[in-house]
């Protein structure tokens, strides 16, 4: 919970605690403010930057449902096709989101509109804003929705990564539906609750090496005002972070804050992993457990040598594709879930302690991130990377109609990176593994030396979900 | 560590070559068989029979490619000289799943996926070690 309404204690922080805050400012000692980088702090204070990166990538999504709806209807001949599912979503996965976290959700183009709208103005709000600004239905919150938008974009993959004018309609509903809601509902709810790609950033955002924190405590409690809580588009406290999975990266808290008593910090990977969290919050474990069971299936389908499997997948609404959903959707919310919670369970059954099922589900979940995201890294490698000449193909010759606007250049021969690519995949699923058993023994350690033991099932479940992606992927 | 057992060579069996034909079928983003196996050494002679639209067939690592003609049969060959797994796929665009049309070249043991599972045990080990020092 890091909404401002959630915390009890807000106005009540005890400033005393000076030993407190001394051992708090030691344990993120591992840390660079970046805000404090004198050629990087005008960067970060001024909206100018970030507002003319926003245009640019808006720009860009309204050429891309244009070319996706009037160019070319073959993938790779048409820029819809190629920017957002071979350029874009490759360096999501391999840039983005391992060294920025939630970054690219800083620039993202689909929820601005509609957050101008909110607000009633560009750079600062206006005198007048649209919208209802009403609180997003408690038992909506969490990221069930993101599970099911995930769930659901998976189901039509094959015809959305294919058919550009798919792709296009796919966006125009993400538009569509971040203004409406954004006209309904307070904040960026769209962005918190129902962005599939917010889910998927925001999960893996707790393993990158970035992050906003709050410097001394005791300064956020005698600050009534609260203007970073004011500031935020998201209605973020950031006094509250536990960890970084909600933080869209705006700055705009740091832009408010009169003490300067906010950090844009660079820390070492994975430092919100390994926590031990009083939380039985299930929504994460099961969008960290979709993340897995996607990634399984998208490299059987796209990866692998299985004809029947591409067709079934790509004949949306045939009896072959039904069995394709069923079997989907089977794997992320039965069967994956289900081995996870028996690991747990089957941990806990062997060590006396007080230790709730659900409080353990939830915990445990965090040693799923670091093994989902190398999965997903790994994927990329063979998915992307052999394709990024298409790239210049679409540059080239955006709607497919037979332009040349870079001249006459050869753009029909894929990349080869066989030789190479087995090895990398083979290197980022095992530091994976090795990542995930780190967090999962960490989490369990804190709890105590014998607690460790309980580990022994989830480490076979991280090793099992390793060997099926090492033997679609390189086998 | 994680170099050495990917990389370090074993001892290669003593293979002999043989002929091997096989016939692929490749319709609508599938190759029938899809997965072929053979031994390093092998003589590998392919023929690839497009049976709807023009379709081609490309071997990773291999540099090796034809194209058939709908209805028509093309004729590849070579010798196995590399052992692994290799994907080959389609170098004609013939329909939305085109990108992902797949297939798979075995020559003799992968020991690469083994290696990788040799190593995926290792780093679960060193997980629990690291956590426990």
């Amino acid at each position: 919970m890091t909404r401002l309404q959630g915390i009890p204690w807000v106005e009540g922080v005890a400033v005393e605690e000076k030993a407190a805050q001394v051992i708090k400012r030691r344990a993120h000692s591992k840390r660079l403010n970046l805000y404090r980088v004198p050629w990087l702090r005008p960067l970060i204070e001024s909206h100018w930057p970030q507002l003319l990166m926003r245009i640019f990538t808006l720009s860009g999504l309204v050429f891309t449902i244009a070319v996706g709806l009037f160019g070319s209807r073959v993938g790779s001949h048409n820029f819809a096709i190629i920017f957002v599912w071979i350029a874009w979503w490759t360096a999501l996965k391999l840039a983005f989101i391992p060294f920025g976290g939630r970054s690219w959700c800083s620039i993202c183009p689909i929820p601005l509109p509609g957050e101008w709208l909110q607000q009633g103005g560009i750079l600062q709000a206006g005198r007048r804003s649209l919208g209802l600004n009403l609180r997003w239905p408690k038992r909506l919150r969490g990221s069930w929705l993101q599970s099911g938008g995930f769930l659901l974009i998976g189901l039509i993959s094959a015809v959305t990564l294919t058919a550009p004018q798919v792709t296009s309609w796919v966006l125009i509903g993400l538009f569509v539906l971040a203004i409406g809601l954004s006209l309904v509902f307070e904040h960026r709810a769209f962005c918190s609750y129902l962005c599939p790609i917010g889910g998927f950033s925001g999960m893996y955002a707790q393993a990158s090496p970035v992050e906003v924190h709050i410097i001394e405590r005791e300064i956020c409690a005698q600050h009534k005002v609260k203007s970073c809580y004011q500031a935020c588009p998201w209605g973020l406290y950031p006094v509250a972070f536990q960890d970084s999975s909600a933080c869209g990266l705006c700055m705009e808290c740091l832009r408010a804050c009169p003490q300067d008593n906010l950090a844009l910090n660079l820390r070492p990977f994975g430092s919100d992993l390994g926590k031990n969290r009083n939380t039985t919050r299930l929504d994460e474990a099961l969008l960290a457990l979709v993340m897995l069971g996607s990634v399984m299936v998208f490299s059987a389908v796209f990866l692998g040598p299985w004809g029947w499997l591409k067709t079934a997948a790509f004949e949306i609404g045939s009896l072959r594709w039904a069995g394709y959903a069923s079997g989907f959707l089977l794997l992320n919310l039965i069967i994956l879930p289900g081995i996870f919670t028996l690991a747990v369970w089957g941990g806990h059954k062997f060590t006396s302690n007080g230790y709730k099922l659900k409080q353990a589900i939830a915990s445990q979940a965090q040693a799923l991130y670091p093994l989902g995201l190398m999965a997903w890294i790994a994927f990329t490698v063979s998915f992307a990377l052999s394709k990024l000449n298409f790239v210049l193909g679409v540059l080239n010759d955006p709607f497919g109609w037979g332009w040349h606007w870079l001249g006459s250049i050869d753009t029909s021969q894929t990349t080869s990176i066989a030789g190479i690519s087995s090895f990398i995949q083979i290197m980022l699923l095992v530091v994976g593994l090795f990542w995930s058993v780190s967090v999962s023994q960490k989490l369990s350690a804190a709890k105590g030396k014998a607690e460790s033991r309980t580990n022994a099932p989830l480490l076979v479940f991280n090793l099992l979900f390793t060997l099926v992606m090492l033997w679609l992927l390189v086998g | 560590m994680g170099l050495f057992i990917l990389l370090f060579p074993f001892p290669a069996s003593a293979s002999v070559s043989n002929p091997r034909s096989f016939q692929i079928d490749a319709k609508r983003f599938a190759y029938a068989p899809a997965v072929i196996k053979v031994n390093k050494g092998d003589k590998v002679s392919i023929d690839l029979v497009a049976t709807d639209v023009v379709h081609g067939l490309a071997i990773d690592g291999y540099n090796l490619e034809v194209t058939a003609d709908p209805g028509k049969t093309a004729h590849l060959s070579f010798v196995a000289d590399q052992a692994g797994s290799f994907r080959f796929h389609c170098t004609v665009t013939c329909g939305n799943m085109h990108p992902f049309m797949t297939g798979k070249l075995e020559v003799g043991q992968n020991t690469l996926m083994w290696r990788g599972a040799a190593l995926a045990g290792l780093a679960a080990f060193a997980g629990v070690w690291k956590a426990r020092k």
